[in-house]
């Protein structure tokens, strides 16, 4: 959990991994994986923070069909305006979403991702879900494909599974005990009844548990994403984090529990809210020390399109699509060359940042005493630097920074503050969201800050920051704390939560 | 002996599979069910598959007209959170 620059051991690391640019902590996750598994990520959007700035993925929805019922799912599918798994616009035939597949890829050629993620259970609708997965496969072979799934059907499918190019699954995995699981899972549909309670919940487990066996016996790389519900499955998600850690799955992703009242959900409908930034991070940490974490996951919608954080979905609805003649042997090769290219530049990245680790290490590092760690948010439109307005942030990234260097831990959404127009009218409520936001943040690094948004962050204990504007994140993150060691500001606290403590 | 789906419908396919008598068939705006074909799985399975794996309450009734999911069966919803 170390920033590279100061961390010597991260020189011998496998290639393939990423630079201090771009979110940061790529190297967090990737470098304990082994050469083989890096080597299938390395240019997934969803599994490498630096990769999602260049690679983009989508999801096409043909499986609407569901076996099982979760508390934070409500079964309705056509809102364009939300963000959020499980919701999608426009449901596919196979054969339509094959057509989609083929012409995204051949209109944005950093496409290498197509995920089956629902609206249902990819799995529960094998007939529509193993189609596409066949045509692609025969019709774009430059293309990875992954699937999500509740599991409950996954050991039956496995065999078929592996005979695609299908070498990433993602099994959503909320507990190992019945009785958590109960107060999560109303229903499943098993063996052509509708089963409920303890009893569901003990089959769903013991099915993901087979099913995350029977992938790794076959080398298929298993993920496993956990919704984090507090004071449901918070404290049980340790539990369940060192046991798929030690069936084999590579990578964990607590996601926090999305509970508005106006989804309609169980759980929004009956007041179970979700974690706070500061819980999640806290059981992200805590899992960490078993498991690599994964922590830029933005829970895209099951019909997202484009890179990570952006959805390009509206210029490919089905009539656009259908107006679209695709010659997809000849985009193959356009997109080959712009593989290539990314791939030079990320090779680039790589070579400059490993020759900055070694000057490091040949002046050696200076030893400062451990000061305590503080969080910094940052405001970025991408490329690794601080190059966005606060006003203009619809996300901040979040480091904390330590006398042990930066690392990413998360990033936070909010609404921007100014829209960029000339007034601003409900300027001060959204202000206030955003403070909520950065809770727990103790300065905030953008480009640049107005004066009005100024006063109120330094009233809250959060330092905006424009100084570093295009700087590296990371770089940045690092010159500040030092500022504020400099400045007795990391000495004071610690006094603060000694005597708390 | 049929059963009926109604508009709660969200046409998610989870029952046209199951059907054994491939009474299910995809129509605008919802799913229906063929009244001639339908037998309630009898014979077939001791509950009815469409309505043994719909997730919306109230979207299949029997030949009373009566819901096999009522409200708050599925979902634990309590009935007055759901009319809220």
């Amino acid at each position: 959990m170390q920033l590279p620059v100061i961390n010597n051991a991260v020189a011998e690391a496998p290639k393939g991994g990423c630079s201090a640019g771009s979110c940061g902590s790529t190297d967090d996750q990737m470098n304990h994986l082994p050469e083989h598994i890096r080597e299938k990520v390395f240019n997934h959007p969803c599994y490498s923070e630096e990769a999602h700035h260049y690679f983009a993925r989508m999801h096409v929805a043909v499986a609407p069909a569901c076996n099982i019922q979760c508390h934070y799912c409500n079964r309705k599918y056509d809102c364009a305006n939300e963000s959020r798994p499980g919701v999608v616009s426009e449901l596919h035939h196979p054969v339509q979403a094959v057509k989609k597949v083929l012409a995204v890829a051949a209109t944005i050629p950093q496409m290498t991702v197509l995920g089956i993620a629902g609206p249902g259970d990819p799995l529960a609708n094998p007939e529509r879900t193993f189609e596409t997965f066949r045509m692609l496969s025969e019709q774009a072979p430059d293309i990875k494909l992954c699937v999500s799934t509740n599991g409950l059907s996954l050991p039956d499918n496995v065999e078929e599974l592996a005979k695609y190019n299908i070498d990433h699954v993602t099994i959503t995995i909320n507990c190992v005990d019945p009785n958590v699981g109960s107060k999560i899972y109303p229903w499943i549909f098993w063996k052509n009844k509708r089963i409920k309670g303890r009893e569901a919940a003990a089959i769903l487990i013991e099915q993901q548990q087979k099913g995350l066996e029977m992938l790794v016996a076959k080398g298929i790389l298993v993920k496993v994403n956990s919704v984090m519900i507090p004071g449901v499955n918070d404290k049980h998600l340790e539990e369940v984090s060192k046991i798929v850690k030690a069936k084999g799955a590579f990578l964990h992703n607590v996601m926090p529990l999305i509970s508005e009242a106006e989804h309609g959900t169980y759980y929004g409908l009956t007041g179970q809210r979700g974690p706070t930034h500061e819980e999640l991070q806290a059981l992200q940490d805590a899992c960490e020390g078993d498991m690599n974490m994964m922590r830029h996951c933005r829970q895209c919608r099951a019909d997202a399109v484009g890179l990570l954080g952006e959805d390009r979905g509206a210029e490919f609805t089905m009539d656009k699509v259908e107006q679209m003649e695709i010659n997809y042997p000849e985009a193959m090769k356009m997109r080959a060359e712009v593989h290539a290219a990314i791939n030079e530049e990320l090779e680039s990245k790589r070579i400059a940042k490993e020759s900055k680790v070694q000057l490091v290490s040949i002046q050696g590092v200076q030893k400062i005493a451990a000061t305590r760690p503080v969080l910094i948010a940052v405001a970025t439109k991408g490329n690794g630097l601080i190059n966005e307005h606060f006003g203009h942030a619809g996300e901040f990234l979040i480091y904390e920074a330590s006398s042990e260097g930066a690392r990413f831990i998360g990033h936070r959404k909010t609404t921007p503050y100014c829209e960029g127009g000339d007034t601003c009218g409900d300027g001060e409520s959204v202000l206030d969201k955003t403070l909520k936001v950065l809770a727990g943040c103790e300065a905030v690094l953008c480009s640049k800050v107005g004066y009005e948004p100024w006063g109120q962050l330094e009233a809250a204990g959060i330092q905006p920051n424009g100084e570093h504007a295009m700087e590296p994140i990371e770089d940045a993150v690092l010159k500040v704390y030092e500022e504020m060691r400099v400045a007795g500001k990391l000495d004071a606290k610690v006094t603060e939560h000694q005597k708390a403590a | 002996m049929a059963l009926e789906i109604i508009e709660s419908c969200t046409s998610c396919w989870a029952c046209q599979p199951l059907c054994p008598s491939k009474a299910i068939f995809e129509a605008k705006p919802h799913f229906l069910i063929d009244p001639v074909k339908c037998t309630e799985c009898a014979g077939d399975f001791e509950d009815p598959q469409c309505a043994t794996i719909c997730p919306i309450e109230g979207a299949i009734l029997n030949e009373d007209g009566v819901p096999l999911n009522p409200p708050g069966s599925l979902t634990g919803i309590p009935i007055l959170k759901l009319a809220a």
